[in-house]
């Protein structure tokens, strides 16, 4: 097959695409000027502020937050499964540092409790304190497995049904939350001899409502322990993670990998019949996702002292969700700008700055009141003003704006 | 063997192959044999069973009943990944690029099933991982000079390609990957008569050049009649005829298949 026609006229496409993709960043600007940017003016930035201010604590819950949103960006945005449970992952990484880091199982070991890797306070209390990197390590494993759990039974399921599994996954780990302080170690059939030998006969396994607390601080290799009074350890802490998230979400993107995934959601058809294993694609894809949720998770778990059942509902999982969408699914920058923006919107315009408003001209309620309200307007108005999201991801923009077209769904799933 | 075939054993053979969809028989009992670096065809009406037939050979469909043999190996009940990874690749009847991918990442993953990056490996990039990042990147330049894509539209997304460049992109994808086999729907659908000689062409180049084995479904008479070394005819799922061009071209049945029986009465 060669090619004829005016070299001119391509040259005057190119040109129009790339005009066209304009509004992505060029490469070099989105993996050196941008990063350095970001990382150089974000890790400054708390001298600005007091060591307990406040303003910084938001800030380091928009940077976990942002760690969470990246993770459900691969799930979501790059491998396009559509994930509504995305909260039973922030779960389970609380959860191993509330049980791995925290008086929670006083019992074991004669109350005198088991120690490792801790130095300090921790070092003295009952209860399984495990020091925090091994706990972020085990929380990643954790996750990872879970998330490939409820991964298998989504494989063969597309699109709409997904997200209802998802979304039941996610209700049953926050259910359980909620009701497992109920649920004696010692009951459990067959190992519950053992286990009451270890954690005691009336251990329970989780602390439900009430929440499993104090949960230890954070305890790093060469660095004082956190405090609770100096924020910017924290703050840093989490900045490391977002950079680390970062580097690895850049690096799978743009591996064999991270095509696979892309293709699997421009056309699984296509895809598996070009050699991607749909099954093992999306399972890394549900892994590496909710493995950031996992080390997210342990680390707000240590960093707002409380393993709450609470914590864990269904708004969650759609807070994390908006951030990626209002982001632009798919875009890493993208992701992160909506993580920062929402979290902000969420935990200091409304309950700090806005929320006499509706008082202020008359009004019988607070801002925080109708939150969801504003959520929910805030993202109508951004579909229809910018449905690509704040920064787009190259790809989606053009899909969203001129119409690619995915035919003959029902080739796959006949397959069954 | 059948008549027509002059290249050895067959390296794709399909055995009393039926799907059923319900009590709908899509294809029933087509046995046919590939020849090894032989270009065939499947012709037949619309609804003839033909694209269901390319759907059970590449794994997306499991036949109800037979045997399908692929290169010594039995993939009736292979999954399509595997399927391509022995060596068959296919394009679409609907051109099924991945829409915002750029064109040569397309065919880069048409080379996913022979690369072995890993999940860390990717991330920490070890230098085997970046030597096979970029020796990947090279052979899908390669590909789309071959199939004669112009350079500077190989970056271009490949939703902004014209349909005869989108055509071009998928078969070097299915080229990426190595294939012993490669299965064309329809390739010439929607090109005008240069474009489908230009595609007659180039699927002789690949056979002689690559050593690749063709098979083609296909309603351009002009095409099947000048390339075809052997034709298989499906209607209503069967198979009526098979055989060089000239015969399957003079079978009553063919032309009765066609075009209607009482024109092949008359003619």
């Amino acid at each position: 097959m060669t090619t004829t026609g005016a070299q001119e006229a391509t040259k005057e496409r190119g040109a129009t695409a790339r005009r066209r993709l304009g509004e992505g960043l060029p490469p070099w600007v989105e993996r050196i000027a941008v990063p350095i940017v970001f990382f150089v003016f974000a890790a400054l930035f708390p001298f600005l502020f007091s060591t307990g201010s406040s303003f910084i604590e938001d800030c380091t819950l928009a940077l976990a937050y942002t760690v969470m949103a990246l993770g459900l960006n691969i799930i979501v945005g790059m491998a396009g499964l559509l994930d509504l449970g995305y909260v039973a992952f922030f779960a389970i990484g609380a959860y191993t540092i509330g049980w791995l880091g925290s008086g929670f199982f006083s019992q074991v070991n004669n109350e005198e409790g088991w120690h490792i890797a801790v130095g300090g306070f921790a070092a003295s209390l009952p209860g399984i304190h495990v020091n925090f990197l091994l706990v972020l390590v085990a929380a990643i494993i954790f996750t990872t497995i879970a998330g490939m759990l409820i991964g298998l039974p989504t494989l063969r399921l597309r699109g709409d049904y997904i997200a209802i599994v998802t979304l039941a996954f996610g209700e049953i780990i926050g259910r359980i939350a909620v009701n497992a302080d109920e649920l004696k170690l010692s009951s459990t059939p067959i190992i519950g001899g053992a286990l009451e030998n270890t954690f005691g006969a009336d251990q329970r396994l989780t602390a439900g409502r009430q929440g499993i607390t104090p949960v230890d601080k954070v305890d790093l290799p060469l660095v004082d322990p956190f405090t609770s009074l100096n924020l910017r350890q924290w703050y840093w802490l989490a900045l490391a993670l977002v950079a680390l998230v970062l580097f690895v979400n850049f690096r799978l993107r743009d591996s064999r990998l991270g095509r696979a995934w892309i293709a699997l959601r421009e056309d699984e058809v296509a895809a598996v019949s070009m050699g991607v294993p749909a099954v093992k694609t999306k399972l890394l894809a549900y892994g590496t996702g909710a493995a950031f949720g996992g080390m997210s998770g342990a680390f707000l778990g240590s960093f707002n002292n409380t393993v709450n059942a609470d914590q864990f509902q269904f708004y969650f999982s759609i807070l994390i969700l908006g951030m990626v969408i209002l982001g632009g699914l798919g875009s890493i920058w993208g992701v992160v700008i909506g993580a920062i923006a929402l979290t902000f919107i969420n935990f200091w315009l409304l309950p700090d700055v806005l929320n006499d408003l509706p008082q202020k001209v008359g009004l019988d309620f607070d801002a925080t009141q109708i939150n969801f309200g504003i959520y929910g307007f805030l993202l109508v108005i951004m579909m229809i003003m910018r449905p690509q999201g704040l920064l787009p991801e190259r790809r989606r923009k053009m899909e969203l704006t001129e119409g690619a077209e995915t035919s003959d769904e029902t080739l796959y799933t006949a397959r069954a | 063997m059948s008549d027509g075939d002059g290249n050895g054993t067959g390296i794709l053979t399909t055995e009393h192959v039926t799907k059923q969809f319900g009590g709908l028989t899509a294809v029933n009992d087509v046995s046919f044999v590939v020849p090894e670096k032989g270009i065939v065809s499947i012709i037949g009406p619309n609804g003839a069973g033909k694209t269901t037939f390319f759907n059970m050979l590449t794994g997306f469909y499991r036949p109800t009943f037979g045997r399908i043999v692929f290169d010594g190996r039995n993939i009736t009940t292979g999954r399509p990944d595997r399927i391509m990874k022995y060596g068959m690749a296919r394009t679409f009847q609907n051109i099924r690029l991945f829409a915002t991918m750029s064109a040569v990442e397309n065919v880069m993953v048409g080379q996913n099933a022979r690369m072995r990056a890993g999940l860390f490996g990717s991330i920490i990039r070890t230098p085997g991982v970046r030597k096979e990042e970029k020796r990947v990147l090279e052979r899908a330049h390669e590909e789309l000079e071959y199939v004669g894509l112009r350079r500077n539209l190989h970056d271009q997304l490949a939703i902004n390609l014209a349909y005869g460049d989108q055509r071009r992109v998928e078969i070097a994808r299915a080229l990426a990957s190595d294939p012993k086999v490669l299965l064309l729907d329809e390739p010439t659908a929607g090109m005008n008569p240069q474009e489908s000689a230009q595609l007659t062409e180039f699927m002789r180049r690949l056979r002689d050049e690559k050593g690749i084995t063709i098979v083609l479904i296909e309603h351009d008479m002009k095409v099947v009649m000048g390339v075809s070394e052997h034709i298989t005819v499906l209607d209503h799922g069967e198979k009526i005829a098979e055989g060089e061009p000239a015969e399957v071209r003079a079978n009553p049945r063919v032309v009765e298949a066609y075009l209607g029986k009482q024109a092949s009465e008359e003619g």
